[in-house]
């Protein structure tokens, strides 16, 4: 039998001024179980919990029930509290009879006798309690970054920087992202290259970084503290251990296919780096365009190669690797807009190019060394039209949020042209002009002073005419048709996930959102936090962004990974779910029900009679479970119960209301 | 004069740690007054509610069962409450088959802002309960100590 202490708080007058305790504390005296009840002006004071401690080792309470506020105010406090007495901290329940009683009910009668139903409830349920014990799990410190664009390389930096082991992975021969491939960027027109390449050899030769490259995640387990990450590395046909990068190889490879940092606009070798200043600066081959991976006829660059770093019969590996923390940065790409407007030619007209290409090519690297010249025959465009939106708030075409970078980014460009080819002409089409950033609206007023003209309305239609090409559109304001026939023409295209985002993030257990960005824990709160423990996000994995915010959500995931690994371990919460393998079935229906994948079919031997058997019974990871209970409510065999809040505590409950 | 005058109604709520619960205690915070029927039991989601512990709640003799979680989409637990509300569609058509007046149950997302829904939500179901009287299907069993047996499995 269980020996159970009532304590009944005043709360000062917020209580006792509407709950009587000269009625409840007599009646709480006469609850089964309960030895001994009492009250006091303030349980939660210093006295108070002398009391409580004192009267526990006086009277051999096992157990007790506090009647006090709300739990979400004080139940840690009295936790803490038992964790210096002879009973367990979970031995505890609280009777709110404050925030859901003393302060919501008028009449003191009335409000008297729900008290003591309330506490008749905690009373019942905390018969039922069992000692839980914390567990604490080991925190492996080593974070895995994964993406290696400017989000992955600051917080990749930052962790690092803090003395803790990172590795970056990136699927791409060399890291850079998005930002290696852009030009200048707002609002301050520096350039890219010379504020991130910097960051790029930082990251390359820090002693607490190791750079993957050329790699995918394979297979995830585990949980916060020791993820086991299955990383398969790309087979690369060229040996980085001896390779000095000198670049000899690729200046005679006879293979040419389209280049992909260019996007199309140059070319490039079989056996290539990805752009001049790639880090690392070694280079990979492409086996499908190699002619003699493909064919075995050539070896050119295995002949010219003075160390011998070529080896054609090199091979994909898989290494598995132990971390503590996970931080995604996978970015983004641009939608394919070919594929979605036929009504801009669906990629027929070769001047018609999406901003990332324009980036390329005003960039004094790129493929026309920073002239502006239309594709299809190399001359100077006169006017050049701009649309933006493309793929962006068009929910019946393309996406229905806004990329965010997008209008400040069509600004840079008309600045640029307008920079580059005095007298040229740029028109903007636009659906609304959004500039919130420090700088962002003056950068704005100054592209338009340039002499951008900016068209409000959406452009329907462009066709080729007499080698030019007819914009047609609404200019809404105006509430008229418009035409501008144009040289070249921008499509500043909408940003989405990265391609391959879907396996990632089911593999990790993290959660996607409508349009499949990451989906972080809370919108406001817990921003660079998924809802997988250990596993953070950074930069437009998560949602369209610029680099500011980019950078900012890096350094504040970086933050919470270097506070998580420089704890050598970490308490659990107990009070989660537990199977009780002799009921348990194997059916298997909480494993999809889960949403945090805690829960796996295991294999025991059993006896059926006097035979051996091998069955499959539920097991809860406990480094995964956060304890929500949809396990135990599924559970056909009630082989699952909730601990803290099992179906045997909350029916004593039920049944203690119901008398 | 009629059967349920005068007539108060137990009612017993399973309130989501995160968010109805929450949504109470700001009621508290607030001061808002609302009739003293309602007794919360705290689940950590709504998604831990047992269809069992609705039905143990009527056939002692409950007048009423809320289940109140946070609004779908919001769970804290990502999913927990989309299982609520398609376990408590069902639950609503078996209530009627076993001869309980689905009016006796009511399942709804209370968020941790939403203290005056709690507010209206616990007057509005007193209410309703006050009218349909009190619940005594199970009454007579239990009256002749067919006392099923505690803590038992899932149904
Ligand atoms: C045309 C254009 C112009 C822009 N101009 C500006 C500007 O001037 N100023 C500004 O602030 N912002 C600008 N932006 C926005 C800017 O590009 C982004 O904010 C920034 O690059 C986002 O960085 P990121 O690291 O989040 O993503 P990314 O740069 O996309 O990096 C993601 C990295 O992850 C890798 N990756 C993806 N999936 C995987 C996987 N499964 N496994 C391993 N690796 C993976 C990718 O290969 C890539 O290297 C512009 C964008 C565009 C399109
Ligand atoms: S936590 Fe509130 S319904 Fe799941």
């Amino acid at each position: 039998m269980s020996r159970i202490g009532v304590f009944v708080c005043h709360c000062g007058t917020n209580i006792a001024s509407v709950v009587d305790p000269d009625r409840l504390t007599p009646a709480a005296r006469e609850m089964p179980g309960v030895v001994y009840a009492a009250d006091y002006r303030y349980m939660c004071s210093e006295p108070g919990q002398q009391m409580i401690k004192d009267s526990i080792s006086e009277h051999g309470i096992d157990r007790i029930v506090i009647a006090s506020c709300s739990p979400r105010m004080h139940e840690t406090t009295f936790r803490k509290m038992l964790k210096g007495t002879s009973i367990n901290p979970y031995m505890l329940e609280i009777a709110n009879i404050r925030e859901q009683c003393s302060w919501v009910h008028a009449d003191k009668g009335r409000a008297t006798e729900k008290a003591i139903g309330l506490v008749r409830m905690a009373v019942s349920k905390v018969s039922k309690n069992e000692p839980l014990y914390a567990q604490s799990i080991p925190i492996t410190k080593r974070a895995l970054v994964i993406g290696g664009g400017i989000a992955g390389i600051q917080a990749a930096l930052d962790i690092a920087d803090a003395g803790h082991e990172v590795v970056l992975l990136e699927r791409e021969p060399s890291i850079g992202g998005k930002m290696a491939m852009l030009d200048k960027t707002f609002p301050t027109l520096d350039c890219s290259a010379c504020i991130s390449t910097p960051k790029m050899v930082d990251v390359g030769a820090h002693p607490n970084i190791r750079l993957m490259t050329y790699c995918e995640v394979e297979s995830v387990s585990g949980y916060i503290g020791s993820f086991e990450v299955a990383i398969r590395q790309k087979a690369r046909y060229v040996n980085h251990d001896i390779c000095t990068g000198c670049g000899l190889c690729e200046t005679k490879c006879p293979v040419k296919v389209d280049s992909e940092f260019n996007l199309g606009l140059s070319k490039r070798p079989a056996i290539y780096k990805l752009f001049p200043q790639a880090v690392p600066s070694k280079p990979v081959i492409d086996s499908e365009s190699c002619r003699m991976l493909k064919d075995g006829k050539c070896g050119i660059c295995a002949k010219l190669c003075p160390l011998g770093c070529i080896d054609y019969k090199d091979e994909a590996r898989t290494v598995t690797e132990s971390f503590g923390a996970i931080i995604m940065a996978t970015g983004y790409q641009l939608v394919d807009w070919a594929a979605m407007y036929g009504e801009y030619g669906g990629g027929r007209y070769r001047d018609i190019i999406s901003g990332l290409q324009f980036e390329r090519t005003v960039n004094a690297a790129g493929p026309t060394e920073g002239h502006i010249l239309r594709p299809s025959d190399g001359r100077e465009p006169e006017t050049v039209v701009i649309v933006k939106c493309v793929g962006s708030r068009d929910p019946k075409k393309g996406k229905s949020y806004c990329s965010r970078a997008c209008c400040m980014y069509a600004a840079k460009h008309a600045h640029q042209i307008l920079e580059k080819l005095p007298g040229s002409r740029v028109f903007i089409f636009y659906i609304d002009v959004r500039t919130p950033g420090k700088g962002y609206e003056e950068f704005y007023d100054q592209t338009r002073m340039d002499g951008a003209v900016y068209v409000r309305g959406r452009i329907s239609k462009i066709y080729e005419e007499d080698g030019g090409l007819v914009c047609q559109g609404e200019d809404s304001l105006l509430g008229s048709q418009v035409r501008v026939r144009a040289d070249m023409v921008i499509l500043e295209t909408a940003m989405e996930p990265s391609q391959g985002i879907e396996g990632l993030t089911s593999m990790l257990g993290a959660a996607r959102d409508a349009n499949n960005w990451i989906q972080e824990a809370h919108p406001k709160l817990r921003p660079v936090e998924t809802q997988v423990g250990g596993v953070f996000l950074a930069g437009t994995c998560q949602g369209p962004k610029d680099i500011p915010d980019t950078v900012s959500q890096a350094s504040a995931a970086a933050a919470k990974v270097i506070g998580l690994l420089n704890k050598s371990e970490m308490e659990t919460s107990p009070m989660i779910s537990a199977v009780e393998r002799d009921k348990c079935s194997g059916c298997g229906a909480c494993v999809g029900i889960c949403p945090y994948k805690a829960i796996t079919l295991q294999e025991i031997d059993d006896r059926l009679g006097a035979k051996r058997i091998k069955r499959e019974v539920a097991s809860v990871n406990s480094g995964l479970c956060q304890g929500c209970g949809a396990c135990t409510a599924a559970c056909r065999t009630g082989a699952l119960d909730l601990l803290g809040f099992r179906n045997g505590q909350i029916l004593e409950e039920v049944d203690a209301l119901c008398l | 004069m009629s059967l349920t005058e005068g007539f108060e109604p137990k009612i017993i709520a399973f309130c989501c740690n995160w968010c109805t619960y929450t949504g109470a205690d700001l009621a508290g915070l607030n001061r808002m007054k609302y009739p003293e029927n309602v007794h919360v039991a705290r689940v950590p989601c709504s998604g831990r509610v047992n269809p069992q512990f609705i039905l143990r709640a009527f056939q002692k003799g409950c007048d009423g069962v809320m289940v109140c979680g946070c609004h779908p989409g919001d769970c804290h637990y990502s999913t927990g409450n989309y299982f609520t509300r398609r376990r408590f569609m069902l639950m609503k058509r078996m209530l009627e088959y076993n001869g309980i007046d689905p009016g006796r149950f009511h399942a709804r997302w209370i968020s941790g802002s939403e203290a005056a829904k709690f507010r209206d939500t616990v007057a509005e179901v007193s209410e309703r309960l006050r009218k349909l009287g009190p619940n005594t299907k199970y009454r007579e069993a239990l009256r002749e100590g067919a006392d099923a047996g505690k803590g038992g499995a899932g149904i």
